[in-house]
């Protein structure tokens, strides 16, 4: 079912204590700010985050770490220069944090999505990021097994939706948006322009509207040029 | 040991940008290649319009060009580093699970990281210190390691104590195992591989002097 949503206050209002946030944004192109600065409003905590990053600077994620929000972080890449919030609660034993390689983590949002139990992967294999993971010798190499990665909730940024839901995205902004669609059950778009059914491309488009779940529109100028990174 | 100072290439040892003009020039022509973060990203400077070569970036593009200045920054256009960077013609973007399907199907051709360790077996250290109190980060570096068809490695041949990166065995937490087939440093470029160490040239050196410094054996090109 498909909803357009008028405010993004109203958009997450459904996010329960305790569940899983897949946020879209590596760095800040695709992030979706202003739905994270809603689900920082509507007070949803004992949260696990999936992003690639911990928050960056005083927005966005790094605020919704900052005020305990946050259990769990899954990433990639935490560590920062200007992610101050996440390396306090960390420092403090406030936050706890599962890494995983860029890649796998990737792969393992796309499996949730793609209905895949699990899989095998070269990446990591000898490191200390494998320990305790099952490893097979398969196709010429040694590869570690990974688990797919499912969420309650997906809030991702695409730069225009049709009637249908049906996505299209804005140069690197797309990143993690599609795979994360997907790998939700409840997907929650936040997009700059919502155009006429009909008038994308079906060629073009990239993410298709079963995966989406609510769209709502958030100014195009304060979204595309507010946030540089 | 008849040839021993006729890999010496240069009187004096390579400054960050010679390393990078000539880990370029070694890039065969046509390849697609990813260029890690720091001083591998300097390569870029040193890539001619006819080596054609196609720069990959994990966040989601082939064909990224130069880094964008004045009105061309763009904040939904950044490199793996979050620096803005533009677009060539006959660039293409995708999402994050196809950007890491073409490194781990081996796809690139060549990817260049930095290093704090590289083993006589071609073993990778370069994304944790290991240090109790650091936090972890990793981004894309084990898939980079383990996809690329070739891994090459920038970094100075010693620490700023003077121990040497290349060792026989890695001490800092591995980031890829026998992944690294080329180790280019100021003082030396070593191929690394199952038979051992073989030194490419060397600068400013001696190879008798480069083996003085690196705790393994290693072989003459």
């Amino acid at each position: 079912m498909l909803n357009f949503i008028d405010t993004v206050g109203e958009a997450v209002a459904g996010i329960k204590d305790g569940s899983t946030v897949m946020i879209g944004g590596f760095g800040n192109a695709g992030q979706p700010f202003e739905l994270i600065d809603a689900l920082m409003d509507c007070g949803a905590k004992d949260l696990t985050v999936v992003n690639n990053n911990a928050g960056q600077g005083d927005q966005g994620l790094a605020l919704l770490i900052k005020e305990g929000r946050v259990r769990k972080m899954i990433c990639s890449f935490p560590r920062q220069s200007d992610s101050w919030h996440f390396d306090a609660k960390y420092h403090a034993g406030e936050i706890e944090l599962e890494l995983v390689p860029q890649g796998n983590l990737a792969e393992r949002i796309r499996a949730a999505g793609a209905g895949i139990g699990g899989f095998f992967t070269p990446t990591g294999y000898g490191t200390t990021l494998a320990e305790g993971k099952e490893t097979r010798f398969l196709d010429g190499k040694w590869q570690v097994f990974e688990t797919p990665i499912h969420a309650d909730v997906a809030l991702i940024k695409a730069l225009k939706a049709d009637g249908k839901g049906n996505l299209v995205y804005r140069k690197t902004a797309r990143n993690f948006g599609p795979i994360m669609a997907a790998a939700a059950k409840n997907t929650i778009v936040q997009v700059s322009e919502i155009v006429p059914t009909g008038s994308l491309d079906p060629e073009n488009v990239v993410t298709p509207g079963i995966y989406v779940n609510s769209v709502v529109r958030v100014d195009s100028a304060a979204a595309l040029n507010g946030k540089v990174a | 040991m008849g040839t021993q100072t006729s890999i010496q290439t240069s009187e004096k040892p390579l400054g960050r940008d010679e390393l990078a003009q000539l880990v370029a020039r070694d890039i065969a022509p046509g390849s697609f290649v990813n260029l890690g973060i720091g001083q591998p990203t300097l390569v870029s400077n040193y890539l001619t319009e006819e080596q054609n070569i196609t720069l990959h970036t994990e966040n989601g593009m082939l064909g990224m060009g130069p880094a964008a200045e004045g009105d061309e920054i763009d904040g939904d256009l950044i490199n793996a580093g979050k620096i803005p960077v533009t677009e060539l013609p006959g660039a293409s973007y995708f999402h994050h699970a196809d950007s890491f399907a073409i490194m781990r199907g081996g796809h690139l051709d060549i990817c260049v990281l930095g290093a704090f360790q590289v083993s006589a077996t071609g073993d990778l250290a370069n994304w944790h210190t290991g240090a109790p109190d650091a936090i972890p980060a990793v981004g894309g570096a084990m898939d980079l390691a383990t996809g690329a068809k070739d891994v090459f490695v920038m970094m100075t041949l010693l620490t700023r104590e003077g121990v040497s990166k290349l060792v026989e065995q890695c001490t800092y937490p591995l980031t890829g195992v026998g992944c690294v087939t080329r180790v280019y440093t100021d003082k030396a470029v070593f191929l690394t591989g199952p038979e051992g160490v073989t030194v490419r040239e060397t600068f400013g050196c001696t190879f008798e002097e480069i083996q003085e410094l690196v705790p393994l054996p290693l072989k003459a090109a």
